[in-house]
């Protein structure tokens, strides 16, 4: 299957920025940053509070097959509606800091659009950490997926 | 003894890349490489040194000559580094576009 993501990490910074067309209108696109319930089903996590506005904050929850749970919660420190969402992102009790990220959305045609996540992290090891980290849950997504292919053979 | 370069400070040099892709098509000394650019031969060796030093380009001896090869196996560790982290959000928004097109049809 096409890859449609693209992932720049420029080693000796400490940053990355993802972008990603969607076949969505932008309005739509948007709507699945603001909407809990589609939060939800998108991301897979719970979501405990999502104040998408200027001073706001947000906190996920997600649980993993043995019932631990991690949370995951910013700050908004901007927010323009169908264009633009300034936060702070943190895993909860995980060694990889605070993250800054602006999130750019863009109207390519009346039913397609753009998102650009620029995320900065607070050294470039923390950054090589947490790509790291995305290796090993790339990994178990994968497997957790085969298991669902699995059982639906069952 | 200088430390031994990481290899992604190595592909994040335009120039770098730039020689990483004509040696992809053949061997070649640092002369011929350096013919490609409008950089000094010392800057266009300092990069080759870099690259040999992180192991993406092999050196071999032939007469008074060397040669320069393309490691594609080092570059592969590369590319199998980024991929999974690249996968896993392709398949978050792979995701997010699904919800939001059921969503619409509502």
């Amino acid at each position: 299957m096409e890859i449609k993501t693209k992932i720049n990490a420029d080693d000796g910074k400490q940053e990355i920025v993802i972008t990603r067309q969607f076949d969505l209108p932008l309005e739509l696109l948007f709507k699945a940053y603001t909407e809990p319930d589609l939060v939800e089903q998108w991301m897979g996590t719970k979501v405990l509070k999502l104040e998408n506005k200027r001073h706001g904050g947000y906190q996920f929850e997600t649980t993993d097959p043995k019932g631990n749970k991690y949370h995951f919660s910013g700050a908004i420190h901007n927010f323009v509606l169908n264009e633009k969402i300034t936060r702070t992102f943190e895993f909860e009790n995980m060694p990889f800091g605070v993250q800054l990220e602006f999130l750019v959305f863009e109207k390519l045609s009346n039913d397609t659009s753009k998102l650009t996540m620029h995320t900065l992290y607070e050294t470039g090891a923390q950054r090589d950490q947490m790509l790291k980290m995305g290796m090993t849950q790339g990994i178990n997504m994968a497997h957790n997926r085969l298991e669902e292919i699995v059982k639906q053979i069952k | 003894m200088e430390v031994r370069r990481d290899v992604f400070q190595a592909i994040a040099d335009p120039t770098r890349r730039a020689i990483l892709s004509l040696v992809m098509l053949q061997a070649m000394t640092p002369g011929a490489i350096a013919e490609n650019f409008d950089s000094t031969r010392q800057t266009i060796s300092k990069h080759i040194q870099i690259l040999t030093e992180c192991q993406l380009l092999k050196q071999e001896e032939l007469g008074r000559e060397i040669y320069y090869h393309f490691n594609a196996k080092k570059m592969k560790e590369i590319t199998d580094w980024l991929s999974p982290f690249t996968k896993m959000w392709d398949t978050r928004f792979n995701k997010l576009e699904s919800v939001m097109k059921k969503y619409k049809s509502k």
